[in-house]
């Protein structure tokens, strides 16, 4: 760790390696614990957010007078795990950082993440027993030992355009589920009839993209399909279940063209679609400018399922103000501070599972979208797929299913191409 | 004080001593005021020196030893690993197609962009009215920020995107440009093409404007058609211009990366992933630092050897080079 350590700065700071050896002399004087930054890395650069971020660092840095400065640095979404692994490579790693789900398995098995059980539970009225045990399973190291708070357990949802809907003479999307409607095949229907209607799009999987492969785990989920088996070992992309939930998906493009093809964008926030699978924290982007409404994820062949994204927020354990960096992490996850957050991020928190307080702190939604769509997504939902070597095996899958993006796609041998490309990578 | 008669510089005999045969004469000290000429030209080249050193040859050297080792970032475990990253680049079955994506992607742009910035540099070599626009407007791509110039072409080339829309007027049903193998390709030639054609054609418009007109006159006076005039005076003429840009231009296609990462991110399958792309996916995404420093050193291997191939071939097509 150590020769690492040297080589880092060596290699990606040599000018400032060798500039602050010939300053300091070659040793390192020790961080007075009264003069602590501390630097948390983000991916929202929403100035409401920082806004919240930043109050709650004040108030803390008012009792703890040792620590003289908190910094949320916003890291752009789409390079986020890449640029925050080379500031860890470079030396430079932050106190904190989020961490999404799809890279929770190399933080946690790396050891990279610092321990954060005795911090969390040392404050009686933290309540560290309130934290939802499906909510923190992703984060427990092979001890056991919580090494992030997720800090956001945010379910995939169904918005719907109701002005589209009618404007195609359908149905809205509460009357579709009234009618006993609301599954994958009639969501499909509805999205081919408003675009043959209106020349808007039918559903959109957000942020897929024909790229982002595991966005599609909110719909093979319906059919019972995963990517690998529950240990990680064995590739199933080439088992019936998903073979089936692709062919869905394929005709959807392609054939029924209910939701846009490959190189085709359309944004629902915009009123450019019908339906949007999306997390609900994405209810900011709606301006008002069309009805909509807010659904749990249509029921597919398997029945009802829900799907959740979480992000956790770690302390790298090899930073210089560790366990000020975790003190600071219990302060901004307390029970006051965590309801704050519910506003854009819903807790992991038991007691805040309740219509009350994610009402109070979502204006957007209404006490019925609360109960009966985000709770029980939260309370039910499984969390995205991940593993280990993530970004490689993202990496593979993506290329791999580019050939079924074609109107001509062998669907089963595509996807056993997939399992012969990850195979390698998977155990 | 130096001797009057001795040449600055230069060992002087001594009056009065003898040089003995076979016996290898003695060193003079140079004089204080040389010395001081030669303190001063090295501190002149000392920052120079000094940003060669710490940013080229160090990172370089680094570069070499992180080739022989395996580092999980993560974890801040550093491994020496011999010759293992060396033998997994051999054994790379993705190896050969990046390759071959790469040197598909290189010949392109350095064919079209040369022709293309010849021609352009060659039809606004002209005293016309408001050729300084034309100039402008085909020079302006290259101070337009790259990532924002690539993510403009990203939405004109989707399959709903400008430029299909523009086909649809002319009765033409464009392909999906960013998702089939082969027009992903011709897609990134040519959004690169038109980034940097600007540049090459502003070093061409100054190399034309070079070329000595009475040469160009006696030509004519010989009865040199246009095309002779162009093929047999102006292009060997401008033909340093040519070596220059052809440099430029290869080395900077093997180094394109955050068009390939806008565009298609190396897709549809890996037919857009140059070694670049490859490199950086391998190092930074996937933390195999050895294995992507293994990659930089192949890419460093092959810059080096195209380099030197353009340089020695100078002699065959260059003009007035020796």
């Amino acid at each position: 760790m150590r020769s690492a350590k040297v080589l880092t700065g060596l290699g990606l700071a040599a000018v400032t390696a060798l500039g602050l050896a010939a300053c300091s002399g070659g040793s390192a004087p020790e961080t007075p614990a009264s003069d602590i930054e501390l630097r948390m890395t983000v991916w929202t650069s929403n100035e409401d957010h920082l806004a919240l971020f930043d109050s709650i660092a004040d108030a803390y840095m008012e009792d703890h007078p040792e620590v003289t400065g908190i910094t949320f640095d916003p890291l752009p979404f789409e390079d986020y795990t890449t640029t925050l692994t080379t500031q860890v490579a470079g030396g430079s790693a932050p106190d904190l950082a989020w961490i999404l789900e799809n890279a929770a398995p190399d933080f946690v098995q790396s050891g990279a993440l610092l321990p954060l059980d005795d911090t969390l539970s040392a404050d009686p009225d933290y309540g560290f027993d309130d934290l939802s045990e499906s909510a923190t399973a992703l984060w427990h190291d092979d001890s056991g030992s919580l090494v992030a708070y997720p800090f956001s357990t945010s379910p995939f949802v169904m918005f719907a355009n109701d002005d589209l809907l009618k404007q195609a003479g359908l149905p809205t999307a509460a009357e579709m589920q009234a009618n006993g409607d609301w599954n994958w095949d009639a969501v499909s229907d509805a999205g081919a009839a408003v675009h043959s209607s209106t020349g808007k799009a039918g559903f959109v999987i957000r942020d897929f993209d024909y790229t982002t492969w595991d966005n599609l785990a909110s719909v093979w989920m319906g059919w019972g399909a995963a990517p690998w088996s529950e240990d990680g070992a064995t590739c199933t992309f080439d088992s019936p279940e998903m073979v089936e939930a692709f062919e869905f998906l394929h005709d959807a493009a392609f054939a029924k063209q209910s939701m846009p093809g490959p190189g085709t964008t359309a944004d629902f926030f915009a009123g450019e679609s019908a339906f949007t699978v999306t997390q609900i924290s994405r209810a900011s982007l709606l301006k008002g400018d069309f009805a909509w409404n807010l659904l749990p994820l249509p029921e597919g062949p398997e029945g009802e399922y829900s799907m959740i994204g979480q992000a956790g927020i770690g302390v790298l354990a090899d930073g210089a103000d560790a366990q000020a960096a975790a003190d600071f992490l219990a302060f901004f996850t307390n029970p006051e501070n965590s309801e704050q957050l519910a506003q854009y991020f819903p807790p992991p928190r038991e007691s805040q599972l309740n219509t009350e307080t994610l009402a109070a702190t979502n204006p957007t939604l209404t006490p019925e979208q609360i109960e009966d769509v985000v709770i029980p997504g939260i309370q039910t939902g499984v969390v995205r797929p991940s593993h280990t070597d993530s970004a490689e095996i993202g990496q593979e899958v993506r290329s791999a299913l580019d050939a079924l993006w074609v109107a001509d796609a062998d669907i089963p041998g595509t996807l056993g191409d997939v399992c012969t490309a990850i195979d390698p990578l998977l155990g | 004080m130096a001797d009057a008669t001795t040449i600055p510089g230069r060992a002087a005999t001594r009056p009065g001593v003898a040089r003995t045969g076979g016996q290898p004469p003695r060193r003079r000290r140079p004089p204080a005021y040389a010395r001081r000429d030669a303190l001063t030209g090295y501190l002149f080249i000392a920052p120079q020196l000094a940003g060669i050193v710490l940013f080229v040859l160090v990172p370089l050297a680094l570069v070499v030893w992180y080739s022989f080792n395996e580092w999980n970032v993560l974890a801040g475990t550093f491994r020496f690993v011999g010759t293992e990253n060396f033998e997994k680049l051999l054994a790379d079955p993705k190896l050969a197609p990046v390759l071959s994506a790469t040197g598909v992607f290189s010949a392109g742009l350095v064919v079209f962009n040369l022709a293309l910035a010849l021609l352009l540099a060659v039809m606004l070599n002209r005293r016309v009215r408001g050729i300084t626009v034309f100039r402008t407007i085909f020079f302006s791509p290259v101070v337009v920020s790259l990532v924002a110039w690539t993510i403009v072409w990203s939405f004109l080339l989707q399959d709903n995107g400008g430029i299909n829309g523009l086909l649809q007027v002319i009765g033409v049903d464009g392909p999906n440009w960013l998702r089939e193998g082969p027009t992903a390709m011709a897609a990134v030639i040519v959004v690169q093409v038109f980034k940097n054609v600007g540049l090459n054609m502003v070093l061409f418009l100054a190399a034309l404007q070079g070329v000595p007109q009475e040469v160009q006159e006696a030509a004519r006076v010989d009865g040199a058609s246009d095309r002779q005039l162009f093929w047999r005076i102006t292009v060997p003429l401008i033909s340093p211009t040519i070596l220059l840009t052809s440099i430029i231009t290869i080395v900077g296609s093997l180094q394109v990366y955050a068009q390939i990462a806008v565009l298609t991110q190396g897709g549809p399958g890996i037919s857009t992933t140059v070694l670049v792309y490859y490199l950086v996916q391998q190092a930074f995404d996937f933390h195999h630092f050895g294995y992507g420093s293994t990659l930089a050193l192949l890419l460093f291997a092959i810059v080096l050897v195209l380099t030197i191939l353009q340089w020695q071939l100078r002699r065959r097509w260059v003009f007035y080079e020796n």
